[in-house]
């Protein structure tokens, strides 16, 4: 059963855990600048919004990449980044209408959320529980909620 | 049903893959024009700074990889396409028929008439043997000049400095990067290759090239001194592959024709890729956008339609990134504005920083960007669903900066309404 993150940015406090764990996990370090799950603040911090990649199904990042660096992991449903088929031509991250694909100029790399290969840290970290990793199909109206989030600005229909 | 896809770069190859996903059993014949497995130009750069070997090129990695979809890669040239007859002719003899065609042919350098641009040492940088000659032809210390100032060349530009040669830079139009960035911010790049080493002609016509005698070039230009040259790299701009369409009942212009579904004038023969000339998201109109993404979603909308699933294509996106030595460049859509709009402009030069938006009434049309490296796709989401910014406009005028927290904010805002 494949599951997704589900975000809850009224439960969200700031906290920057995520981020932190995010950083750490993939990083090696507590550097909320290198998370690949970012929070945004609006009205001067009344609202914290989590926001990451939400592993689409139309995987713009994966189908604009020239050199099949960007892969879905058939278990978790992620796409991933394979570091070493990556060249840095950041074609990616102009191509994903989510901004959820970013660059990192000291590794030439891109860098994008992968769920943690099926165990995501943010979720673990989250002590709010306003991330949470939940099967994609028991939350199926929960998710196809989110999903309009985000589908509301998917730039091209049908294909 | 025998789909014939000619061209096997990205375009050619996802929509050859499409059809072959589509389960209709047809024969699937992909005709590749050079002697290589199929690779990305794209990656060519990165190959010339070694930071990856030649395999690190090819569009897919997998052994077998289109044996295993039932895709056979033929090598040939096209000579001639009977879209009446629905036939191909080669360039090497022999023909073959179809029931389907894309045209994935892409594109080819040109060169200016100016004389000596026929010299051993006047190179391309388009093809994987093009880059092998670069690769043997530019030694560390070398003098090279780059023809071209435009994205493939300032593309080349990153991968020559990395190995190291002594560059100089040529381009005719009064900034780098012309077609991607105004003025201002072709400026900035400028500056930062300058400070970096490079030499930068703009504004600068090359009248000729001679061989100087001692095994060197040199190229004279108009209203500046002579510059020498162990090689000279050619990139003044690309023309789409369409001469071998010529009285093929497709009709063709800057590139081919295509309707929303990605067919050209001749029915059953679609187009895709830098060849076609499709729809333009942002003016309607046809036009031919060279890049990636375009290429990608042109295969796979026309691959749809070759195979019975009637697909409307809404119009690419002009959009670029560029790195020009560590400083990242961006661009998107009307980037230059619209007339009655808005422009919303943080410049700072001595951070090499830049961001232009451009709106037409509340609704971002295009964007420019220096430095710009997180969350850049953002804009492309608020570009493509015209999402009315409302009053995010007046706060992106005071700080374009914000401009993730618009598109959260309005897309949140888009959510709602539905819910």
């Amino acid at each position: 059963m494949q599951k997704s993150l589900l975000i809850d940015p009224d439960k969200c406090t700031s906290c920057l855990q995520c981020e932190m764990a995010c950083s750490f996990e993939h990083e090696g370090s507590f550097n909320p600048a290198r998370s690949r799950i970012k929070i945004f603040e609006f009205e001067h911090g009344k609202r914290s919004v989590p926001y990451t990649c939400t592993q689409c199904a139309e995987a713009w990042c994966l189908h604009a990449c020239p050199v099949e660096a960007l892969v879905r992991n058939p278990d978790t449903g992620a796409v991933e980044v394979r570091d070493e088929v990556c060249v840095g031509c950041k074609v990616c991250t102009i191509a994903c209408p989510f901004g959820t694909v970013n660059y990192n100029p000291d590794t030439g790399k891109v860098v994008k959320c992968d769920l943690c290969g099926g165990d995501p840290e943010c979720a673990k970290a989250c002590p709010t529980d306003a991330i949470v990793y939940v099967d994609s199909a028991w939350t199926g109206f929960d998710r196809m909620k989110q999903w309009a989030r985000q589908t509301d600005t998917r730039p091209m229909a049908g294909a | 049903m025998s789909y014939v896809v000619v061209g096997a770069g990205p375009a050619g190859v996802i929509a050859a893959e499409t059809l072959s996903r589509m389960g209709h059993g047809g024969a699937i014949t992909l005709i590749s024009g050079e002697a290589e497995p199929p690779y990305s130009r794209m990656a060519i750069p990165y190959l010339l700074a070694e930071d990856i070997g030649e395999e690190g090129t090819h569009l897919r990695h997998a052994d077998g990889h289109y044996e295993g979809m039932g895709i056979d890669v033929r090598r040939e040239r096209v000579a001639a396409v009977d879209s009446a007859g629905g036939t191909l002719r080669f360039e090497g003899g022999g023909s073959m028929g179809y029931d389907k065609l894309l045209l994935a042919t892409g594109a080819t350098p040109v060169r200016p008439p100016i004389p000596g641009m026929d010299l051993d040492k006047v190179m391309s940088c388009w093809t994987l043997e093009d880059a092998r000659g670069i690769v043997a032809g530019a030694k560390p210390g070398d003098d090279v000049v780059l023809m071209g100032a435009g994205f493939i060349g300032c593309i080349v530009l990153e991968a020559l400095v990395a190995r190291k040669v002594n560059l100089t830079v040529i381009e005719m139009a009064d900034r780098m990067v012309a077609r991607m960035m105004d003025k201002t911010g072709g400026d900035m790049i400028a500056a930062w290759c300058e400070s970096r080493g490079v030499t930068v002609h703009v504004s600068t016509g090359v009248v000729g090239v001679s061989e100087n005698g001692d095994g060197a070039l040199t190229l004279d230009l108009d209203g500046k001194a002579p510059v020498r040259a162990d090689l000279v790299v050619c990139a003044t701009g690309v023309a789409s592959n369409t001469g071998f369409l010529e009285g093929s009942g497709v009709d063709t212009g800057v590139g081919v024709i295509v309707d929303e579904h990605m067919e050209t004038s001749a029915p059953g023969v679609y187009a895709a890729g830098d060849v076609a000339a499709g729809f333009d998201f942002m003016t309607g109109g046809h036009d031919v956008h060279a890049i990636q993404p375009t290429a990608s979603e042109h295969g796979r909308v026309a691959a749809l339609n070759m195979g019975g699933r009637p697909t409307a294509y809404r119009g690419s996106l002009a959009m670029n990134t560029l790195n020009t030595l560590g400083l990242i460049s961006t661009s998107y859509g009307l980037w230059d504005g619209v007339e009655g709009g808005d422009e919303a402009v943080s410049v700072d030069r001595g951070r090499s920083r830049y961001l232009r938006l451009s709106f037409r009434d509340d609704v971002l049309v295009g964007c420019l960007a220096l430095g710009l490296t997180q969350h850049v796709g953002v804009v492309r989401g608020l570009i493509q669903t015209r999402a009315p910014l409302g009053g995010w406009k007046d706060a992106l005028m005071d700080d374009p900066h914000r401009i993730m927290s618009a598109y959260l904010a309005c897309a949140q805002d888009a959510s709602r309404r539905a819910a």
